[in-house]
């Protein structure tokens, strides 16, 4: 039995470019405050961002620091702004981005070097939402069950790879300390719609309070910066809708 | 640069699925400290797709024992019977502690933990393909991650997120050596963290790394066994190293044996599905190592897909689209991102990836590290996860049998660790002990070579895909020997650009490098060494199971003057007998 084959090369054409960096930088030991450095060197197409920083740090200047991990999109480790727009350097290939790239770190936490930001504030928030199933009954040596359909109520959630592209990508997370961010949320949705958990009140007391859920402008920032695809506007005014009509 | 004292009970190094899963063990019931270079949601587990086996029997009848069964197979004979009994009987309470955990498993119509076949996992002593794998989608692995690293939050388990480990600390000496602590690079300040305790248990996962065309993230650089090798603690069975059959070709992103499960075929250049004449029983979930031979081979005789004739194909497109979105959501985006093709109309083109390290340090069933062929127990030091070797997965692993070891043996050994530290005293340690670490680094810091990390590391990267990966000969070994000698030369005249102390990644890279060779020229002086064909080691020159010369793990050691001797321990025999391998 024979099937019809394409060749990568028929379908996607990649090709050498050139690309121009533009990379903003800062050392804490040495400048006072951050700087632009530009940057050429040669690619393919089909190389993501993440490799052409590879290629600034590995044949250019050694002392770029960023995070990066797994290389395709599911750490979270290489949230940054690519172009005016928090994107993952991993899953943005040249060929899709454009060859003159703007790239900073993402907005709203700390910078520490060039494009490593501070994430303790993100992950405090994360932690302040009771992100953990929580259930007082016994199940015994055997599993819950759960419908597909209740499986399926919370999906969309569970898929958060804690990047913080959403919440720094928010004008009011930058504009306000206290607000806990869109990835707090969706990481409380995850659980709050979850039929085994029985802590939703809590978790929707936490959300109605200053730095919660009412803060939200509903700007969708978040949902065009999630790299996961997660619906988060929407997940958060479903949180909203739970807070006034299904908190008991 | 500043240095800074702590103590602890037990330190895990590592906060991956088997570091987390220790966690949950030790945190709450003796002074716990888990140190990681990364953020925990960012450790490699996350990236695992397919599912983890459990005879759950939930979908079709299924017994731990053929689960057992099929992973000795699986292992070609090579894996330890009590340790591989053990793995099969508690992963059903393993799945089910994941489920009281919160993980969102997918799920059968009445609600229960769904399952679906996977490679080498069969009803009945290999009668035909079973459903064992409890999955969630695509991404059981970031849904075990995500859950564990919860828990630990529940638990207000104590973190040193980015913090690397670059020694381990003993206290006597020789054969009266207990564990003590580590030593730790903090990141973001540049300072070195001395930890003494009284357990230690490294969790550092795998190193894929050391092959150029890898599933691995860039971080897997053998750091625990890297570490350890170099205090005199011998490395098990590091020549079997698995390619999986499907990465996304030139790029290395695993595309989950999962979409075989759920029925994807495997094609050569002429369309044919090459399976069929290899293992006709089972065909495309045939083991990876077979599988990868059988890609290898059909490239090789010139049945390749490209222009270069150096792919096959993953094809999907008679499965129907709603199976693909629901099941296998995100290799597809990997699929329209990387190659721009689109899974439910076009062949994926697929080659061989580096992808897991069956070797490792080596453990007895409580996670205790044991330092010869006698078994010996170092007191004090555990390891778990993928940088361990119980050995469960023998010459090769069998799909979703790694998930399931880090949630077993990170339990078990985490759970013996908690238990060992309450009968022993708190070590006493001079402040001195920091002293190689510092020094290390200062050199590294100061050096004024001409050599480059990067153009060093993809030298052997080339030649360990080229001589040590799915088919290797004699004199291919030699060849990769070679390179890597001329590189450890290289590498000692290595200099870096940044020489400051804020998230210098330019000097860890560099430190990473080093744990790279030591690790490629253990794996290659195995493989040199055994002469037979075994699981993923696959000699051209010797092309057949040798079980009478062979039938034992390889340790090798290194002494105070760099150089590495190899010692071999008996396999744990069990109620399986070898047999030949056919599916
Ligand atoms: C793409 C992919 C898909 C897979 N799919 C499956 C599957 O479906 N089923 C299955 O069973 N297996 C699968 N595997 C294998 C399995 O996922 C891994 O073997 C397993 O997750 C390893 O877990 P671990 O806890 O040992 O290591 P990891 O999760 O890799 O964690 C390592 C940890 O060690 C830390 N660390 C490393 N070095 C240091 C240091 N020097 N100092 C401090 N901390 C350090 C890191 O920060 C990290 O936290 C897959 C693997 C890959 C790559
Ligand atoms: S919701 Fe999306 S953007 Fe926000 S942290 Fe999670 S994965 Fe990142
Ligand atoms: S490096 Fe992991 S998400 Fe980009």
């Amino acid at each position: 039995m024979t099937t019809t084959v394409q060749t990568a090369e028929e379908t996607s054409l990649i090709k050498e470019v050139d690309v121009h960096l533009t990379i903003k930088r800062f050392n804490p030991e040495v400048d006072v405050r951050p700087h632009w450095r530009e940057y050429d060197l040669k690619l393919k197409s089909s190389d993501t961002v993440l490799n052409a920083l590879i290629a600034v740090k590995g044949t250019i200047d050694g002392t770029l620091s960023f995070r990066r991990s797994c290389a395709h999109g599911v750490c979270g480790s290489d949230a940054m702004m690519i172009n005016g727009e928090n994107r993952l350097g991993c899953v943005n290939l040249i060929s899709s981005v454009g060859t003159d790239l703007v790239i900073e770190p993402v907005r709203g936490l700390p910078v520490i070097k060039d494009l490593v930001v501070d994430m303790e504030p993100f992950f405090a928030q994360y932690r302040s939402v009771l992100p953990y199933l929580i259930a007082d009954d016994d199940p015994g040596y055997k599993e819950r069950y759960q419908s597909p359909e209740d499986r399926a109520r919370f999906d969309d959630t569970t898929k958060c790879i804690l990047c913080g592209a959403c919440s720094t990508s928010c004008p009011v997370y930058w504009a306000n300390g206290s607000y806990i961010g869109p990835a707090a949320i969706v990481n409380a949705h995850r659980f709050i719609f979850d039929s085994r958990d029985q802590a939703a009140n809590e978790r929707l007391d936490i959300l109605n309070q200053k730095s919660g859920v009412w803060r939200c402008r509903t700007s969708f920032n978040c949902t065009e910066a999630c790299p996961r695809g997660i619906k988060v506007t929407e997940a958060i005014e479903e949180v909203k809708r739970a807070i006034l009509y299904d908190r008991s | 640069m500043n240095i800074h004292y702590h103590s602890y009970d037990a330190v895990i190094v590592g906060a991956g699925g088997a570091g987390l899963r220790a966690a949950l063990e030790t945190a709450g019931n003796v002074r716990t400290a888990v140190i990681t270079k990364l953020y925990p949601t960012r450790s490699h587990t996350g990236a695992a797709q397919g599912g983890m086996c459990a005879a759950l029997s939930n979908v079709e009848e299924d017994y731990w024992e053929w689960h057992a069964f099929d992973t000795v197979k699986g292992s070609d004979y090579l894996g330890d019977q009590d340790a591989i009994d053990i793995m099969c009987r508690e992963a059903i309470d393993a799945v089910i502690d994941l489920e009281h955990f919160g993980l969102p498993f997918s799920r059968t119509p009445e609600g229960k933990i769904d399952q679906r076949r996977f490679g080498g996992h069969t009803r009945n002593h290999g009668e035909a393909p079973v459903r064992r794998a409890c999955y969630a989608a695509d991404r059981t692995g970031h849904m075990i991650l995500q859950t564990l690293y919860q828990q630990c939050v529940a638990a207000d388990v104590n973190f040193f997120n980015e913090f690397q480990v670059f020694d381990v600390l003993f206290d006597g000496e020789g054969a009266s050596r207990r564990a003590a602590g580590v030593v730790a690079y903090e990141l973001a300040t540049g300072d070195l963290h001395v930890f003494t305790s009284k357990g230690v248990l490294f969790a550092t996962g795998g190193y894929g790394r050391i092959f150029q065309i890898t599933s691995n993230a860039h971080t897997l650089t053998g750091d625990g066994p890297g570490v350890l090798f170099h205090r005199g603690i011998p490395l098990e069975d590091m020549e079997f190293y698995q390619f999986h059959p499907t990465g996304i070709y030139g790029i290395g992103i695993l595309l989950t044996e999962g979409a075989r499960g759920e029925g994807g075929i495997l094609r050569n250049g002429l369309g044919e599905r090459f399976m069929e004449r290899v293992a006709p029983t089972v065909k495309d979930l045939a083991p990876r190592d077979m599988v990868a031979r059988a890609i290898h081979a059909e490239i090789k005789e010139g049945r390749g897909a490209g222009p270069d004739k150096d792919y096959v194909y993953l094809d999907l497109t008679h499965l129907p689209p709603e199976q693909i979105d629901a099941k296998l959501p995100d290799i597809s985006g990997f699929v329209r991102t990387y190659l721009g093709l689109e899974p439910k109309t076009d062949p994926i083109p697929i080659q061989p990836t580096a992808h897991y390290a069956m070797g490792g340090i080596p453990t007895n069933v409580h996670g205790e590290v044991v330092i010869d062929a006698n078994n010996t127990v170092l007191p004090g030091l555990y390891a778990a996860g993928e940088c361990a070797c119980v050995s469960v997965h023998g010459a090769n692993r069998l799909g979703t049998n790694s998930l399931l070891d880090i949630n077993v043996f990170g339990r078990r050994g985490g759970r013996a660790m908690a238990e060992y530290v309450k009968e022993v005293d708190h070590p006493d340690l001079p402040r001195s002990v920091v002293d190689p670490t510092r020094e290390r680094i200062d050199a590294m810091m100061h050096s004024s070579g001409s050599e480059k990390v990067g153009a060093i590391r993809s030298e052997l990267q080339v030649a360990m895909m080229r001589d040590a990966s799915v088919v290797r000969t004699g004199e291919s070994l030699q060849d990769a020997l070679r390179v890597i000698h001329e590189l450890r030369d290289r590498y000692e005249k290595v200099t870096i650009d940044d020489k400051g102390s804020v998230f210098n990644y330019d000097l860890t890279e560099a430190l990473e490098l080093g744990s790279l060779l030591d690790i490629a020229e253990v794996l290659v002086l195995g493989a040199d060494a055994r002469k037979e064909s075994r699981g993923a080691h696959w000699r051209d020159d010797f092309p057949t199971r040798d079980d009478v010369n062979w039938m034992k793990h390889t340790l090798a050691y290194r002494d105070e003057s760099g150089a590495i001797a190899l010692d071999y321990k008996p396999v744990v025999q069990g109620r399986y007998e070898p047999m030949e391998r056919k599916y």
